[in-house]
């Protein structure tokens, strides 16, 4: 349970949270009709008969928007209606073509599923919070309306029209601001392993519509509003704060909350009142005429299983025991499926992909690539080195060829050039020595010209090892291999 | 030579094949009638070059050797199917001056046949009404008079009254219609020609002016039941871009038709006997069982117990579908845009709508959006649509005990028009006996029976099982080679 507490001046509050989050289906078509989602495209260069709701205009559902649907409910452990419904919801606006939009209200594709948050100790989020999931219903987008066009008139922008959207709808079982986010980190990294979402939420691929109530601990659920269309993790965290803190001023302050929905303003942040209940809208729900009902059978079900790839909590689960990863790195490598891939890729590609290897891959990509990806500004599908070339490293630094700090002057060639790893050392002469003799003679030269800190060495000072180690390698420029300097160090200096 | 304009679908396609008459003489006879008969106001726009460039087409083929299904066959169509490059108004303001891009599948079928079209038909405003009198265009009248000399224009039947009006007046051999609760069926036998209604699902929707979705079907309206059997066959078929198109093929219903109706069991629905029928009717509807009787046929009566709740649960639904169906004309993308001086958008769309849709649609579009809203959706759509599973299994049951149904189609011959349109529920009552059937999706079909003492056409009703349309368009063929009806309307125009 979280700690999280409001503290007002008539005592403690706690923050009650749902959230309905729209997500962006993958798909090449829309929802209904065969015209492309593809982000970015010329205002109205998306856009068939059906999305602008010509007369005689039908829509034909678009299977792969309903399989990608399935196999979300099915990711989130759902339960998957084998009938299902599309209903229209009634209301004019200029961005709204048909007058309705088809949604489900009645009916859903998907029911009751669960998502188990992240523990995060910092966050105040415990091991094992699980959040219900009430349902997850499809629909179409509406478009835009563009004000800044024209002095006196808006601009209908229907690239957007009919683009087949996931509703998924929490049950209000968030207690603080981190147990949203962490729910829409978790929820966007399940969507982008099940790959039906991309997720991002700049273009607006997500967004979140949240609901905040607050009341005192133990009792009651208080009124809440709906804060509609917030477009990020960060702004839903702030929205709540926000709105919750508001909440409790009125209500200490003698008023009462009305049902109403908000927008966030992420300038001033702060929530607004759009519109009351009182005059929301009548929507008058009821069954498409123009569309069957939705049914799947066994085999269509079958194969949205089957094609459910290795969800993040099993993986992280796996991680943990069959590589041997720290929970950390399990974490780490697990939260975004692009590192996951990335992480499994390498290892694949390496030699010896066992737990020892494991671990140093693990180790690499986290301190070393992630370093450098953060340092140029790059995803990880943008990285210039690829996961093969990785590999090799990991592979000379495995069999004794590079040390560790050889394979980090390595990589930033590689980053560098675009280079495989084994060329640059070979063209460079970067390859770590084991020649003893070389070694010993550095050695020699080092404790001639530092007689004075010898003798402290052997008069008790044991912290001074490091020094001669460093300038034996200095020496060596590098390339002796730490382990042989280590031994041969050890043994001159008695 | 004979009048080009006294032959229906099937002479018109056969004696253009053997050479009797090209292509091109016929679209001129039906040119020339199109234009003749303007009095009755059956087309909102001509299409004589559409029709005379099919027929040069049709002409071209036959001497290469090339004949399609409807080759030298020109048709009127409905102005609630979008047809490329002509005006598509659904008889409203609401979309006077919009051309659409696109052809409606059906017209697309019709036209790849080979059939030309002759201009598009008058209707009710979006298909609402049974006279015809709800269209923006003024009313189609009928060509047929009542034999009291009063020359009281009459009502051509509605929705399809332009359809029903051309047909009758030689001025197309047939035409396309849609039906959403006896749209074909009631004007088919208001002016004495055939029309079927095929299962929900047979003809495509896309392309066509949508009313209420769930009912919606197009059909052909013709002379006689083969006429209607041709162009049903090439109207009918699976299209992906409709979700509730049937995936089935078309059966050969021409080459099938037979007018026997030998070990079949026809029956006679209680219900539809109902109070205060004309005498008329009466006798009309008993003559019907005599022809499929004589046919061969055995004659039994059924119970449909539901039936007296069919055309309330009609009068929630249809609106229901239609005042969601008709948001879109909200002067935003396309017809009419009333923007007054400093009108904000729902300014605009109250003053769009106001200017754009007649009194009959308004009316419907309140009715529909009241038993939607909050409060009331379960006491009337929630109800209606319970009303009519329970209908649906009515016939269903019928069917344990017969093959098809015969029935009445309207209970009355055509009426004077302004006659009803003061009291919708009266205009209403029209559709008595052709709800239910298109509430259960049934093909349904109207055939002229006989004449009432007026001298007005009047029609029989034949229902069948779901995809039957054989078994309906065979009965209609034994009615017709036995009703023997030949008369015609005078012309007056």
């Amino acid at each position: 349970m979280s700690n999280y507490r409001i503290q007002g001046a008539t005592g403690e509050w706690e923050v009650v949270i749902g959230l309905e989050v729209h997500a962006q289906i993958t798909s090449n078509a829309k929802l209904f009709s065969g015209a492309s989602t593809k982000f970015g495209a010329e205002p109205n260069a998306n856009v068939s008969l059906v999305d602008a709701a010509m007369p005689g205009m039908l829509p034909v559902p678009n299977r792969e928007c309903i399989r990608q649907a399935v196999r979300t409910g099915m990711a989130l452990g759902a339960e998957i209606h084998r009938w299902s419904r599309f209903d229209r919801k009634n209301y004019f606006y200029a961005d709204l073509p048909q007058g309705y939009q088809i949604s489900q209200l009645y009916h859903p594709l998907v029911g009751e599923g669960t998502l188990t948050l992240d523990a995060d100790e910092k966050a105040g989020i415990g091991e094992g919070k699980t959040i219900g999931i009430e349902r997850i219903h499809v629909e179409q987008d509406a478009g835009k309306l563009m004000h800044d066009q024209h002095p006196t008139r808006s601009y209908v922008d229907l690239n957007r029209s009919g683009v087949a959207l996931m509703e998924i709808v929490s049950r209000p079982d968030m207690r603080s601001p981190a147990e949203a986010g962490a729910y829409v980190r978790k929820l966007r990294s399940i969507l982008r392993y099940v790959g039906s979402c991309d997720g991002n939420m700049e273009e607006g691929s997500m967004r979140a519509d949240v609901n905040v109530s607050v009341r005192r601990p133990g009792e009651p659920f208080g009124t809440r509003t709906e804060t509609k269309n917030v477009n990020s993790v960060r702004f839903v965290m702030a929205a709540i704060e926000h709105e919750a803190q508001r909440q409790v001023d009125v209500i200490e302050g003698g008023g009462t909350i009305v049902q109403e929905t908000r927008l966030f303003d992420p300038d001033k942040s702060e929530t607004r009142s759009m519109r009351s209940k009182e005059d929301a809208h009548d929507y008058r729900y009821f069954p498409d005429p123009d569309l069957l009902p939705l049914e799947l059978d066994e085999a269509f079900l079958a194969d949205c299983k089957a094609s459910l790839p290795e969800l993040p909590d099993a993986k992280r689960a796996r991680y943990e025991g069959a590589l041997g990863l720290t929970p950390y790195a399990a974490g780490v490598l697990t939260a975004d499926v692009a590192t996951a891939r990335w992480f499994e890729a390498l290892l694949a590609a390496t030699a010896k992909p066992g737990a020892e290897m494991a671990k140093a891959a693990s180790n690499w990509l986290i301190s070393d690539l992630f370093g450098a990806l953060n340092r140029l500004g790059k995803s990880i599908d943008e990285s210039p080195v690829s996961p093969a070339q990785g590999a090799e490293l990991l592979g000379l630094v495995a069999d004794g060829t590079l040390s560790g700090s050889l394979a980090k002057q390595v990589f930033e060639i590689m980053l560098e050039t675009g280079g495989d790893p084994a060329k640059i050392v070979d063209e460079r002469g970067m390859r770590q020595t084991s020649d003893t003799g070389a070694i010993e003679a550095a050695i020699a030269a080092v404790m001639a010209a530092n007689a004075d800190k010898v003798a402290d060495y052997r008069g008790g000072k044991d912290k001074l090892f490091g020094f001669f180690v460093g300038q034996v390698m200095k020496a060596m420029a590098g390339k002796a291999n730490p382990g042989v300097v280590n031994d041969l160090l050890k043994k001159a200096l008695g | 030579m004979t009048d080009l304009t006294d032959l229906g679908v099937a002479a018109l396609r056969d004696g253009f094949r053997k050479g009797d008459f090209s292509a091109r003489e016929v679209a001129d006879a039906f040119n020339a009638a199109v234009v003749a008969g303007r009095a009755l106001n059956a087309f909102l726009v001509e299409t004589p070059e559409h029709a005379a460039a099919a027929a040069e087409e049709a002409d071209r083929g036959r001497a290469s050797g090339e004949l399609r299904p409807l080759s030298g066959v020109p048709l009127g169509i409905k102005d609630l199917f979008c047809t490329a490059g002509y005006q598509t108004t659904a008889a409203s303001h609401a979309l006077e001056g919009f051309v659409p891009t696109y052809e409606s599948t059906v017209t697309a079928k019709l036209f790849g046949a080979g059939a030309g079209m002759l201009g598009k038909l008058n209707l009710d405003q979006f298909a609402m009404g049974s006279s015809n009198e709800t269209s923006a265009f003024g009313n189609v009248i009928s060509p047929w008079r009542r034999k009291d000399g009063g020359n009281a224009p009459l009502a051509p039947g509605g929705s399809s009254g332009g359809s029903s009006a051309s047909v009758a007046a030689r001025m197309a051999p047939g035409a396309t219609g849609t039906d959403t609760g006896g749209s074909i069926r009631q004007p088919a036998a208001f002016t004495g020609i055939s029309g079927i209604k095929p299962t929900y699902g047979r003809c495509s929707r896309w392309g066509v002016v949508a009313f209420a979705s769930s009912l919606d079907q197009a059909g052909p309206m013709a002379r006689d039941v083969r006429d209607c059997a041709i162009l049903l066959e090439t109207m009918s078929g699976f299209d992906p871009k409709d979700a509730t198109s049937l995936d089935l093929p078309v059966p050969n219903w021409e080459a099938s038709l037979s007018g026997s109706l030998r070990g079949k069991r026809v029956g006679i629905p209680r219900e539809y006997r109902i109070d205060g029928m004309p005498a008329e009717i009466e006798a009309l509807w008993q003559r019907g069982v005599d022809f499929v009787r004589d046919a061969g046929a055995e004659v039994v009566e059924v119970s449909l117990p539901h039936t007296r709740h069919a055309l309330p649960a009609y009068y929630i639904i249809a609106p229901a579908e239609a005042s969601s169906n008709l948001a879109r004309y909200d002067g935003v993308r396309y017809g009419i845009r009333e923007l007054p001086e400093g009108a904000g958008l729902q300014d605009m769309y109250a003053a769009t709508r106001a200017a754009g849709f007649g009194a009959e649609v308004k009316r419907r579009i309140l009715i529909g959006t009241y038993v939607l809203s909050a409060g009331f959706y379960d006491a009337y759509y929630t109800k209606a649509q319970k009303v009519r599973a329970l209908i649906v299994r009515d016939f269903e049951r019928a069917w344990e005990n017969c093959d098809l149904l015969l029935t009445p189609t309207a209970p009355s011959a055509a009426f004077p028009l302004g006659e009803k349109s003061a009291d919708p529920i009266a205009m209403y009552l029209n559709d008595v006996f052709t709800v239910p059937s298109s509430l259960a999706g049934l093909p349904a079909m109207s055939v002229p029976g006989g004449l009432d003492a007026q001298g007005l056409p009047l029609g029989l009703q034949i229902i069948g099982r779901p995809l039957d349309e054989q078994g309906v368009l065979d009965a209609g063929l034994a009615i017709e080679e036995r009703a023997g009806f030949s008369a015609r309307a005078g012309k007056w125009w």
